[in-house]
Formats: C-alpha cells, structure tokens, sequence
C-alpha cells in the first residue's frame, strides 16, 4: 500500500485547497438570497423568514420571497438577451467547429498530404500563445477589411459591415478547432486500425467505412471535443470582447460590464444560477461516462 | 474528377483539413502578420492606421521617451517595461502558488479510493466551469472594504471588545495574485491529476520493499513521473494568466497593470492600435520564449489536454 495516503499532511492539504475553491462560490450564492440591497453586510439581515425585503431601513414584503433577486433578474432584458447571444453562439459555433474539427482529426491521422506539417503546427498556435494576442489579431482584421469594404464599396448607414454576432461566431470557431482536432486525434490514435482495414477489405468504400466503423468508434471523442468546445465558447471573454459589437453582448461580458459600475445581488442570483447548471451538467457528463466503463 | 479523388489518399487528406486550414490561416496567421504591419505604423488622429515602416513602437515599448521632465528631447521611461516585468513576475508567483496548492489535492485524488474518485474530480470542474468574470465577481464580494473577511473580522472584533477598522485589501497586488491563482488552479489540477493517476501501485510497492523512505519514494519515484503533469499545467496556467486582463482590472483597479490591460486600454481609450499591435507581438514573442526554453528543458506532453 502506497505509504502517503492517509499521511494527515495531505489531507490537511486537500481539505485546505478545496476551501480555497469553494468558499467563493459558496458566498456568490449566500448573498443570491440577502435582503439588502447594499449586499456585502454579513451582519445585515438575511431572509430567514422567506418573504422580507428591506429598502431603505423598511421591511417590505417582496412577492417572490426569498428568491427575489431571481425574480429581478428573470425581468431584466438586458441579461435575457446576453444569455440568447451566449447560447446562439455556442450552439453555433460548436457544431461547425466539431464537423470541421472532426475532419481535421482525420486527416491529420489517417491521411499523408502535403501541408500535414504546417497544418499541425498552426493548430498547436493558439493554445500557446495568449488569448488576447488572437483577440487583437481578429479585431485589427477586421476592422481593417471593415473600413475598407466599407470604403471602396461606400457602403453607408445600415449597410455597413460592422462587429456583431457574425464576427464573435467566426472567432470562436477559429479559437476551437483546434481544441476540437487535439481531442478527436487522441481518440483516433488510441484506435486499431485493422477493423478500419477489414471493413475495406470486405469490400466497403472510405465512406461507408467511415459511417459504420470509423465514425461509432470515435463518436466518443467528438462528443468530448463538443463538449470541451461548447463550454470554451460560453465561457469566453477575451475574445469575444474584441470581437463584439452593438447588440452581440454575451453574459460574461455583460456581467463585466456591470461589474465596472455597480454591484448588485442580481448578479448573485446569476451567479447561483449558473453554478446549478454547472453542477446539473458535470454531473450527467460523470454519470454518462461511468455507465460507458 | 471524382474517380481520382476516389483513389488518391492524398487528395482526401487535402480535402479534409481545407477548411481548418482556411480558418487557421484566415483568422490566425493572417491577422498575427496584419498585426506586425500596423504595430510598424502611426496612428492617425480617429482611430485608424497610417502604414509606414518605422520601429516607434517598439523603441517606446522599451523605454523610449519623448516626453521628459526636464527639458531634454529624449529620455528613459520604464512605465512599459515595469508593466511587462510585473505581468512576467505575476506569471511566476501564480503558477508556483497553483503548483503548491494543485499538488497534494491532485495526489490525493489519484490514490483515493476508486469509489470517491469521482466525486473528487467533480469538486473540481464545477468551479472551474463556473465562469471565470463570475468567480472574479465572488472575490470582489470577499475582499472589498465591506466584504465578507471584513464584516467577519468586525464581527469578531465586536465580540472581544476591539477597535477595527476595515483593511483595504481589494484593488491592491495582493487581491490580483489571489484571484489569479484561484482562477486557474483547476488547470493546474487535472493534468497533475492525470500523470499521478498512470502510477501504477507496485511501483510504490517497490520502493518500499527496496527500504525507501516515503519522502525518498516522492523524491525519486512519484515526483519525476508526475512532470509531465506540471509541464502541461504550467503552460495552462502561465499562458493565460500573462494576457489576462479581466482579473486585474476588477481586483487591481487603477493600481496593478498588466500587460493585458496595456494593450486593451490601446484599443479601446487610447485609440492608438499601433502600440498596442507593438505590445501584443511582445507579449506573444515573450510567452514564447518562456514557453519554449521550459518546454525544452522538461519536454511537451498530451497531457495538456486533459483540461
């Protein structure tokens, strides 16, 4: 038995860490049910008895009880249409990203063409260098070709090509592929070949191998990368700040553009809910991997 | 046409990796040379870019100045090079602090129970896919003037009977390393976690039948076989942590900027996207640098993307 694992030092340190993680979240959603408005006051009141709200020193009754800032949030527009932006975005983005991905995976592992080199190399590009240093390099692409479309074409007005959900679409394909492709190839690379080549050598073409073999073998790891893809996507700022315009807000750079000038227990009530979809969703992923094994 | 495409292998290859290369070249290297070219230009007064050849840019990244105080035509200002410095040290405290704190939680992970293992790792991905403003936002809640460790301690005080008066710790260099470190820690865990978990159990076994000490078994076995891990968690954490900017403007306020911050601010207020194309080819030319010499010297592995 490995002689380390009840030593009380790594325990202490385990437990130390995991506080470190959790008692942020843990006070993002304590503070989603606070009824002051002004809600850093630990010492303030905090709805025991459900439906009190305190304004300006008076106890009133709010109509949702203790979840009244989720009530708040679920009228305020402006987060509803950040939320529709995230989700158009992602859904987007990742289905194109995966197919496109998926055939990189592909080709980079069951084909010989010429650039195969380059095309590998450009894929490792974005994950070591830093985000913003791709984020500058759209926007400065795009304003540039912007101007000068608009320009030479003297497109004015509503015409005009501007920042919007079509660039933040294109930009986060780009930033996913490769992710995308590094995980497909892993699971490509791990696969045995011969059933591949037995499917060929009875007499099925590259296509139908790739349908009824290939593709149910590594449908696996697509569904990883989609994942690993969707999640990049809705969790994006960098990027997306440089590449949104008028109307394209998604959440996290509504919620930073919040975060500039007030503070208030609506993004708590956000925050809580983004955390129980985080928790619903990792949970069904470990439950659908486990059942796999 | 088709029957050639049926046949040539490499003709499908081709096909099946036109559109990555499209995308990788069109928004990837496209942009990264448009951003050389405007970094050597001027920029013009709305905004825009007059394309010239010259190395302003990169003289006054490096400490250049024209405007001096006392009367000299030029002088050496190190405003930018401090912001890189900071931003290159910050890079280096956050990723040693996420190593420390990744390291026995990851350990502890790996040789737990197979039954609790799951549980372990679920602990670690709902923060870290807690979005990443959010998680910033929580320690704006914590650590301002009437944050939660300062209610807390006020209230303690007020039980012992003790004047306080509340610390300032949001907006200082302190407030950006802890929220640094806690954003990325789970990208430090999970590829410790993945190399440790591939140690198979004899091999401790081993080195303590061979009479090694469990420090010495750690030193000799589980340590080196675990780099891997480190390797791939130091690129997840250092990368991102050098162009974040997010981080430092909300904890750091007006008194910690990065390198992030510098080239965001040149394109949103000071409209000058010369410079900042200028400091975004050094950030990139810096990481890569660092990257490359680590990596050569403790080599690249898949587990990066155990993330």
């Amino acid at each position: 038995m490995n002689p380390y694992r009840r030593s009380p030092l790594i325990i202490a340190a385990t437990a130390l860490t995991l506080f470190f993680l959790y008692a942020p979240i843990i006070v993002l959603i304590v503070f989603s049910f606070n009824a002051s408005r002004i809600s850093p006051l630990f010492t303030g009141v905090i709805t025991k008895f459900g439906p009190f709200l305190l304004v300006n020193g008076n106890v009133v009754q709010s109509p949702c009880g203790p979840f009244h800032w989720f009530c708040e949030l679920s009228k305020n527009t402006e987060v509803l249409n950040a939320a529709r932006n995230t989700l158009i975005v992602a859904s987007v983005s990742t289905i194109l990203s995966t197919i496109i991905g998926t055939m990189a995976a592909l080709a980079l592992q069951r084909y010989n063409f010429r650039l195969r080199t380059f095309s590998q190399v450009s894929l490792y590009i974005p994950i070591v260098i830093p985000e913003i240093v791709m984020g500058i390099g759209i926007l400065v692409l795009f304003s540039q070709l912007f101007t000068f479309i608009n320009d030479s074409l003297k497109l004015t007005g509503d015409s005009q090509l501007t920042f919007g959900l079509g660039t933040v679409i294109l930009a986060h394909i780009s930033f996913m592929i490769p992710f995308v492709t590094l995980v497909v190839q892993a699971r490509l690379q791990g696969l045995d070949k011969s059933f591949e080549e037995a499917a060929m050598d009875l007499g099925a073409n590259e296509w139908i191998t790739f349908q009824r073999v290939t593709f149910p073998m590594i449908l696996p790891g697509v569904l990883s990368g989609a994942l690993l893809a969707f999640t990049l996507s809705i969790d994006d700022f960098i990027i997306t700040f440089f590449t949104n315009g008028p109307g394209s807000t998604t959440l996290p750079i509504y919620v930073f553009g919040l975060l500039r000038r007030v503070i208030t227990p609506q993004l708590n009530a956000l925050s809580t809910v983004w955390i129980v979809i985080v928790l619903i969703v990792v949970f069904m992923i470990q439950r659908m991997e486990s059942r796999k094994v | 046409m088709l029957k050639r495409l049926r046949e040539s292998k490499s003709a499908q290859g081709t096909l099946l990796i036109i559109p990555t290369l499209i995308f990788m070249v069109g928004m990837l290297i496209i942009p990264l040379l448009l951003t050389t070219v405007v970094s050597f230009g001027h920029p013009n007064s709305n905004g825009g870019v007059n394309y010239a050849f010259s190395l302003d840019n990169y003289i006054r990244l490096f400490g250049y100045s024209t405007d001096c105080p006392n009367g000299q035509s030029a002088c050496f200002n190190s405003l930018y090079a401090e912001i890189l410095w900071r931003s290159l040290l910050l890079g280096l405290y956050t990723t040693v602090l996420d190593i420390l704190l990744a390291y026995p939680l990851a350990y502890f992970i790996a040789r737990v129970h197979s039954k609790w293992r799951n549980t372990f790792l679920f602990l670690v991905l709902v923060p870290m896919w807690t979005n990443f403003v959010i998680r910033v936002y929580a320690w704006m809640m914590i650590l301002r003037q009437q944050g939660v460790i300062n209610s807390l301690l006020g209230w303690f005080a007020s039980l012992v009977h003790v004047p306080f008066s509340p610390l300032g710790m949001l907006y200082t260099s302190g407030a950006v390393l802890v929220g640094m470190v806690y954003e990325f820690l789970p990208f430090m865990i999970l590829p410790i976690y993945t190399s440790l978990e591939k140690i198979d159990n004899p091999l401790y076994e081993a080195a303590a039948d061979l009479g090694a000490s469990p420090f010495r078994t750690f030193l000799r076995v589980t340590l080196p076989l675990s780099m891997p891990g480190v390797v791939a968690g130091t690129i997840l954490v250092f990368i991102p942590v050098m162009g974040t900017f997010i981080v430092s403007d909300l904890l750091g306020g007006a008194q910690v900027i990065l390198v992030g911050n510098l080239i965001q601010r040149q394109f949103l207020d000071a409209r000058d996207p010369t410079f900042g194309s200028a400091a975004s080819l050094v950030l990139m030319v810096l990481t890569l640098i660092v990257t490359y010499f680590y990596t050569r010297k403790f080599g690249f592995s898949e587990e990066i993307i155990a993330v």
